[in-house]
């Protein structure tokens, strides 16, 4: 097990090589003149020529790449053009509100899409089991960022139940802790501050959840389905037990594996939908960040947040595929 | 004499209904959800295709004085911030939606197929170097991939086009290697190479034929994800550009109006749900039709 882990973790030097040269080569070749883009309208040639040669960019594309490189391994992602601060600062001092509103989905999904799935599958045919499969499929069909704004219209103007946008109340925000408003305001018993997070974190991440509860659910009534029919819960039923012991006990928890590498996949699903779910509901995180770098041709910023994500997108695979061969010994470590 | 006449003309009867694309058509049209999506889609591909004919008002010059109305007898849908007709933008959106979708996947598909019979049909370093570049690609989030590619390629129909097929080539490439390998060793195929083939001609006549089915379905279903990712960036404001109507554009520019008009964000998304509907319940009746053992 410990040689397939670093195996592992080994092979994760080149994709994450693959992707740094990939967003550096793209974003050099075809992206605007940075310097040209710094300097503003009013520049004349002969300033662009200057800060040209001064930010390298008269170099080799290849010299280019490994100071990129060399930079990037020491933490120096570069500055926005746009605010001018560092971009790791920027990403870090934003990472924590993605982080949450992710780890918000999946938990909303997860709990959700089992609960549905497993009762589907044991009321095959039902009328619940007709209309969560309604359900699940609109799921997946609908656009996050519609259901995001469907949500808004009903919940926050027409019945006023819930904020429009943001994190917390202003001025509500918890001691840092760890960044994680949710957490912080529980750790530091601020009751007050956990309701306004929690008021305003439930519309974006039952929106972001919706398609991967959806796909959750789907996967959770396949397998139960399949499961119910082994033998071995015809023997737990044979022996008298408990209907409901041998749907929790017996069938659920053998139908849980492949569902845990399906909400592990989610969670990268996640990473990318946040872009959407963010800018909707004006969440101040990577996502909503990067769309507005786009938008400003802030090219640092976007650099810097892609491989970020993508990054954290890697790791979060290879640890569910890691906590997969772990909780399923029939996995090899090939 | 007759007796055999009429036997003979029973088995060709029997043959004629069993012809692989007559137990296809007759399987799928048993599946009422799927025919009510192929329905639907021809429908929308005629209003599409007959959209100026079709559309009530001009979608893109709007009655200035008539801004903001809610759906009245004038304007079913109502009429959005400058004046112009919902319904009619979207009647005009469901050619950008289609097109971008189809072709789309269709750029996908063709370069899929090619490095992905390529990859499989070859194997060895050809294999490993096309492969860790499609793993270096879905590495990435999707989404995040076309929208990086928006950020370079620059804004526009075309460009959302290229993205979004360039982002989904790499899982219609690991699908077709995967087909191709499984099918590349058996005896048909060996026959082909036996009496002299080239390769280009074994790969097209007589492997991908034999490996179509997964690719239909995945192409099928890949056309939904095609059109809602191509309303994502339109909503983000990386897609199709104002004033031309996309349904996410139309989803993003009514978004500043939620408090006094919320009708501007309720059609664009019913249309692309229920398109996106259609296609995936077409997908999964196509698999089912073409592959039953693959029926769920």
């Amino acid at each position: 097990m410990l040689r397939y882990v670093i195996k592992r973790i080994l092979l994760l030097i080149p994709v994450l090589l693959g992707i740094s040269f990939f967003v550096f080569m793209v974003l050099h070749l075809f992206t605007t003149d940075p310097a040209a883009l710094m300097l503003g309208q009013h520049a004349t040639n002969e300033q662009v020529a200057a800060l040209r040669e001064e930010l390298g960019l008269n170099d080799p594309v290849w010299v280019q790449f490994f100071r990129f490189l060399s930079d990037l391994v020491q933490g120096d992602f570069g500055r926005s053009l746009m605010t001018r601060a560092p971009v790791l600062d920027e990403i870090f001092s934003r990472f924590p509100a993605t982080v949450e509103l992710a780890l918000a989905a999946i938990f909303i999904a997860a709990i959700v899409g089992i609960t549905v799935g497993v009762v589907s599958a044991v009321k095959q045919y039902s009328v619940f089991d007709y209309f969560s499969m309604i359900g699940a499929l609109l799921g997946v069909s609908m656009p996050i960022f519609w259901l995001g704004l469907m949500m808004i219209v009903l919940f926050s103007l027409k019945l006023h139940w819930l904020p429009v946008s943001g994190r917390i109340d202003i001025g509500m925000e918890p001691v840092h802790i760890t960044g994680l408003y949710i957490m912080d305001s529980i750790l530091t018993r601020d009751w007050e501050s956990l309701k306004s997070a929690l008021l305003h974190i439930i519309m974006p991440a039952t929106a972001l959840a919706s398609y991967s509860m959806a796909i959750i659910a789907r996967m959770t009534r396949s397998t139960m389905l399949e499961v119910i029919r082994q033998d071995y819960i015809r023997t737990a039923r044979a022996k008298g037990l408990k209907e409901t012991v041998v749907t929790y006990r017996h069938a659920l928890r053998n139908a849980l594996i492949p569902v845990i590498t399906v909400i592990g996949l989610q969670m990268g699903v996640l990473m990318g939908g946040a872009v959407l779910t963010e800018t909707v509901f004006s969440w101040p995180g990577i996502g909503s960040r990067l769309v507005d770098a786009i938008l400003a041709s802030d090219y640092p910023m976007v650099q810097g947040s892609i491989i970020f994500i993508a990054t954290v997108f890697v790791v979060v695979n290879l640890v569910v595929d890691l906590l997969y061969a772990w909780l399923d010994p029939r996995i090899k470590y090939s | 004499m007759a007796e055999l006449a009429k036997a003979t003309v029973e088995t060709a009867e029997i043959d004629e209904l069993h012809s692989p694309l007559r137990e296809f058509w007759r399987r799928l049209s048993k599946n009422k959800l799927a025919m009510v999506s192929l329905v639907f889609l021809l429908g929308l591909t005629l209003v599409a295709l007959f959209a100026p004919y079709i559309a009530p008002y001009d979608p893109i010059n709007g009655i200035m004085e008539e801004s903001l109305q809610a759906p009245n007898a004038k304007h079913l849908l109502g009429t959005d911030e400058l004046g112009r007709d919902i319904l009619s933008r979207i009647i005009f959106g469901a050619r950008i939606s289609l097109r971008v979708g189809l072709l789309a996947v269709a750029i996908a598909l063709s370069v899929g197929t090619v490095l992905g019979s390529i990859a499989g049909y070859y194997g060895g370093k050809i294999d490993l170097i096309i492969m860790r570049f499609m793993d270096i690609m879905l590495s990435f989030p999707s989404l995040l991939l076309a929208i990086a590619f928006m950020a370079v390629l620059g804004r526009g129909v075309e460009n959302a086009v290229i993205a979004i097929s360039i982002v989904t080539m790499p899982e219609y490439a690991r699908i077709v290697r995967g087909s191709v390998l499984s099918v590349k060793e058996n005896e048909y195929v060996q026959a082909a190479r036996a009496i002299g083939n080239r390769d280009a001609a074994i790969i097209f006549k007589h492997i991908l034929p034999n490996v179509m089915a997964p690719i239909i379905v995945r192409g099928t279903l890949g056309i939904s994800t095609a059109i809602l990712e191509t309303a994502a960036l339109g909503f983000l404001g990386l897609g199709v550009q104002p004033p031309d109507a996309e349904w996410g554009t139309m989803l993003g520019s009514g978004r500043g109006y939620l408090f006094n008009a919320p009708h501007l964000v309720y059609f664009p998304g019913i249309a692309i749900t229920l398109t996106v509907m259609a296609f995936n319940l077409l997908g999964d009746g196509l698999r089912d039709a073409l592959d039953p053992r693959l029926r769920q």
